[in-house]
């Protein structure tokens, strides 16, 4: 844990969260959404629209940017602040086009040799009618499938809330990191009570099981880096910059080293870490 | 070419027959409520004569239905479970679903012959904890496209799921990565990947290698969905048309390739394997 975890303030965080705690702090709407990040990180920041075959989902954002003196890629689950800018969003539940939208700018990256950078920020892929008509099963395994060869390097942040498989389509790549207060998991806990107890108010029960906080996804070797957040959380109303400077630091010292590999050992790399989960 | 069985154990089509639990005399059907006698049943491939319903299969029955007699050489038939989340009472849950179903996990892999196309053959039980997901599957069917891929053989899969296992977290979560990679790896080789979606083919599965083979087959009326149709009725809080997410509809919408009958699926695939040539 220690090797991966710095000092903020001078002071090292090692006390494990309380997970219901901290899964009330991952959905926190003072948090930074994916916007936030992109707007402290990059520069000159272009959103790009559509997925070429349905429309546009908002609940997905992505585009391209400057990261330093580096071009990249940039996609995001995006969260809204208030009721209207959820509604908007679809409250981060993408529909099978924002896969498809993330998907397309990742290949358009590819294309031209583009670092691809993945904020990760959803309660899980959208469930409704028009999602199954459209195919959201076949969206995620496309991006599954496709991301593991891309032939760019891939960075997934998980800010917030990580659910599921909507979450898992935009962070199968090189490197996951996760927000020291984000969460991923493979259900709401909500949803995990309901399905394992048939009560979805066992909520404090299910987060204490589920080993969803950033340190149990290190300590399975799913998560390769935590992103330490200020005491209790990151939070547009308090201090954020050092933070998301730190994270800004760690993104281009990380993609450098990841463009230097040679591609054959990146893709190799990308497989091994995947293949290695299980058994 | 045959050297690779050498390892393996033997286990002809009838051996499988002979192990199963003598079935009740007359079956009712869940679809028309016909009485049928059992061995007009079995002699039909457990379809109903009188409706069409098809009846669920066991895992050996399948493939003694699908493979010629006795070219079937299982993989990792003794791969086992760990709690890996030491979740509780899980263990305690597999060995119930170990003893009701006759299996060690929701997927049986391997080697076997239609109408005497050699292929890599994995066949998922919904019998076994609602064939859920969770490491072993994962790793299961990530060593069999392996296999395939090691020997150049076509890969067919039935999938039949509830999802991905609750009780192994987010590391079942990851086996959607793991086995959607492989089957990149396994594209990327100009190799032939059909899937066959049982009823019901839903969750992590369908939004991963249920949506990923080069042609999709699926049996009449299987229920095939990324969410469920409970949590879909309880999203949007109105009934859901008729025919919803069936095999059917998903033709129709385009993400199926073929309806198959279960009496002519044996010959669809064999017809299919010869197109793409092979031994």
């Amino acid at each position: 844990m220690e090797k991966n975890k710095i000092l903020l303030d001078g002071e090292l965080q090692r006390v494990k969260h309380d997970p219901l705690e901290n899964v009330n702090i991952a959905r926190s709407i003072e948090r930074p959404t994916a916007k936030d990040y992109i707007d402290m990180i990059f520069d000159h920041f272009i959103e790009l629209h559509g997925d070429r075959a349905y429309g546009d989902d908002a609940s997905t954002i992505g585009g391209i940017a400057m990261l330093n003196d580096m071009p990249v890629t940039v996609i995001g689950q995006q969260k809204g602040r208030d009721l209207d800018e959820n509604l908007k969003r679809n409250f981060a539940m993408p529909y099978p086009e924002g896969y498809r939208k993330a998907l397309r700018l990742m290949k358009q990256a590819e294309k031209f040799n583009r670092p691809i950078i993945c904020f990760v920020d959803t309660p899980g892929a959208y469930c409704g009618l028009g999602a199954e008509e459209r195919g959201q099963g076949h969206a995620i395994a496309t991006n599954l499938f496709e991301i593991s060869e891309l032939k760019v390097p891939v960075i997934s942040v998980v800010i917030g809330e990580g659910g599921s498989g909507g979450a898992l389509a935009l962070s199968v790549g090189d490197q996951m990191w996760m927000m020291e207060y984000a969460i991923y998991s493979i259900l709401s806990p909500e949803g995990f009570a309901s399905i394992l107890w048939k009560d979805s108010s066992k909520v404090k029960e299910a987060a204490d099981l589920m080993k969803l906080t950033s340190f149990d996804l290190f300590n399975l070797g799913i998560a390769d880096k935590i992103i330490p957040e200020p005491t209790g959380g990151i939070s547009m109303k308090g201090p954020y910059q050092d933070c998301m400077q730190y994270l800004k630091d760690l993104l281009v010292g990380e993609i450098r080293s990841l463009k230097a590999m040679p591609i054959k050992g990146l893709l190799k790399k990308r497989y091994q870490k995947y293949r290695n989960i299980g058994i | 070419m045959f050297k690779f069985f050498g390892k393996q154990k033997k286990f002809s089509a009838s051996q499988f027959k002979q192990k199963e639990v003598p079935e009740k005399l007359y079956n009712k059907c869940e679809s028309c409520s016909e009485m049928i006698y059992y061995q007009d049943l079995d002699q039909n491939k457990h379809v109903c004569p009188k409706c069409g319903h098809h009846f669920s299969l066991k895992a050996y029955k399948r493939i003694e239905l699908t493979v010629d007699l006795g070219t079937f050489r299982e993989f990792n038939k003794l791969m086992k479970t760990k709690n890996v989340l030491d979740f509780p009472g899980y263990m305690d849950k597999l060995d119930k679903a170990s003893k009701q179903s006759g299996l060690k996990e929701a997927v049986i892999t391997g080697y076997g012959d239609i109408q005497g196309k050699r292929c890599v053959i994995c066949v998922m039980d919904s019998n076994f904890m609602m064939g859920s997901m969770g490491s072993v599957v994962g790793e299961k069917i990530t060593r069999a496209i392996e296999k395939s891929m090691k020997h150049r053989l076509p890969l067919v899969i039935y999938c039949a799921s509830g999802g991905a296992r609750m009780q192994e977290g987010i590391v079942s979560l990851m086996q959607m990565a793991k086995v959607s990679a492989a089957l990149k790896k396994h594209s990327e080789m100009g190799l032939l990947y059909i899937c066959v979606l049982t009823h019901p083919t839903t969750g992590g599965v369908t939004a991963s290698f249920a949506m990923l083979g080069d042609i999709i087959l699926a049996e009449p009326g299987a229920l095939i969905g990324f969410a469920g149709p409970r949590v879909i009725k309880q999203t949007i809080r109105q009934e859901l048309p008729e025919g919803f997410q069936s095999a059917e509809f998903l033709q129709d919408h385009g993400f199926v390739d073929k309806v198959v009958n279960r009496n002519d699926m044996r010959k669809t695939l064999y017809r299919i394997l010869k197109i793409h040539g092979g031994e």
